[in-house]
């Protein structure tokens, strides 16, 4: 028995080793963020704030300044929410079309694009900045919202395809059989039939697909409009730009209001999202 | 997962910083002796690298594992506790084996996900103390914008992709025997 309680021992502390690595960033975040400039830099960021203040937030949501200008996050948070909304849009739907085709219409050349889709997916972002350079400036899109909501799209549909097709395949054929004999089309099946057994995967997908563009930190950096970047490139040139003393406070507050939507997003979310996960969405 | 690489990786910079992180409190705490000073340091910064990302990558393979561990039968448990198996046993020979499918995927999408590590170094180290921390990624990014070689950075991308593809083939192996077998 008692080799049994020296083990317990044993595993509570390694667990609690793992929870305090684990949480200690979003205390150390959200304690110094709190704090005041002339306490930041008069103690560790780590240690509790004597005096609580919110003005770091304040000042970073709308006046912490990114190179010469000093508007704060604001401009580009709403950046980020204009080309993630439509660019989740785009890619999960096409991505739903995509799986269907693949899943329930299977031609020979299914398991080839969809291979082809996975190996593209994979392949280093960085060997697609120069082609992609030159496709947006041929189609005038260069550095504009259009063009990243295009590329996230484009870059979406891979990762949304293989989610729906795996989950497409283990619904019963029966069902698309079926429909066809009640003189079903194409369409009317995806919309009548298909999508609306799917809300467990749209949720996988749309989590997944926005919190990939949200984060993104590549393209918005190389193709993010200058003024108008997303909030990753905005948020890494406002720590890395502070002139004179580094407000250090702002900077974290800044950095805590840009990883907030998608930690609420996983809070809120994150039940269903494992639920779809193990319904079967990564079975194969 | 929910966080972005850049968001832990500014935050991983602020505590390991040593002016302002963990060895300040430390010698404020009255040992003013205490070095902790990695992420300036040239053979260590690469540590704080990988710190950083495993932290970042833990939560999404958990919710793999924890996916896969669910799909495991609890008869299992039932049967081995009949038996007098011991618990750690019946994870490594009888668990983790039907999880190789879990395992595999984890495997591949973290191999990837460290060969393309781009916005965790940027954020953490910008590839510093000098070229200490220095990987592909940010290489071919600076070859391209910073320093207009496009040539050079387009071969350094390539590079990546053979890496890549010298990931995946063990895999495409296995599925390929898993299949004919």
């Amino acid at each position: 028995m008692r080799r049994y309680t020296y083990r317990t021992a044993l595993l509570y502390g390694a667990l609690f080793v793992c929870a305090l690595y684990f949480l200690s960033p979003l205390y150390v975040m959200l304690v110094a963020s709190f704090k005041t400039l002339s306490e930041v830099r008069g103690s560790s960021i780590i240690s509790l704030p004597e005096v609580w203040t919110i003005k770091p937030w304040i000042k970073a949501w709308s006046e912490a300044c990114s190179g010469l200008e000093c508007d704060g996050i604001r401009p580009y948070f709403i950046a980020t929410f204009e080309i993630a909304i439509p660019a989740v849009a785009f890619s999960v739907l096409l991505g739903a079309l995509n799986g269907y085709v693949m899943a329930k219409w299977r031609s020979r050349s299914a398991d080839l694009i969809f291979t082809l889709l996975l190996v593209g997916s994979f392949v280093p972002l960085q060997l697609y900045l120069i082609p992609l350079a030159i496709t947006l400036r041929e189609l005038n899109i260069y550095g504009t919202t259009t063009g990243l909501i295009l590329i996230h799209t484009v870059y979406g549909i891979p990762l949304t395809t293989m989610l729906f097709r795996n989950f497409y395949v283990s619904l019963p054929d029966e069902l698309v059989r079926a429909a066809i004999m009640d003189g079903a089309g194409f369409f009317k099946i995806f919309f009548s039939v298909i999508l609306p057994l799917s809300p467990a995967i749209a949720i996988v997908a749309v989590i997944l697909v926005f919190s990939g563009i949200y984060n993104d930190f590549l393209f918005a950096l190389t193709f993010g409009e200058t003024g108008k970047r997303p909030i990753m490139a905005a948020v890494q040139n406002i720590v890395a730009s502070s002139y004179g003393i580094k407000e250090y406070n702002v900077n974290i507050a800044a950095v805590m209001i840009s990883a907030l939507p998608t930690l609420l997003l996983f809070l809120l979310a994150g039940r269903f999202f494992v639920r779809g996960l193990t319904q079967g969405a990564l079975k194969g | 997962m929910s966080l972005s690489l850049v968001v832990t990786g500014l935050a991983w910079q602020w505590i390991l910083n040593p002016t302002i992180g963990i060895q300040r409190l430390v010698q404020d705490a009255g040992y003013p002796d205490f070095k902790f000073n990695w992420l300036v340091s040239p053979d260590h910064a690469i540590l704080t690298v990988a710190f950083a990302a495993i932290w970042h990558g833990t939560g999404l393979i958990m919710i793999l594992f924890l996916a896969g561990i669910k799909s495991v039968d609890p008869e299992i448990w039932k049967a081995s506790w009949i038996d007098r198996i011991p618990a750690w046993r019946v994870y490594f020979n009888i668990i983790l084996p039907q999880l190789r499918a879990t395992l595999l995927t984890a495997v591949m999408l973290l191999g990837f996900q460290v060969v393309r590590s781009f916005d965790v170094v940027v954020a953490l180290t910008d590839g510093g103390p000098g070229y200490a921390s220095d990987v592909p990624a940010r290489y071919v990014f600076e070859y391209f914008f910073e320093r207009g070689r496009i040539g050079q950075g387009a071969a350094a991308a390539v590079v990546m992709v053979v890496t890549m593809i010298a990931i995946v083939l063990p895999y495409l192996y296995f599925e390929v025997r898993r299949r004919e077998a």
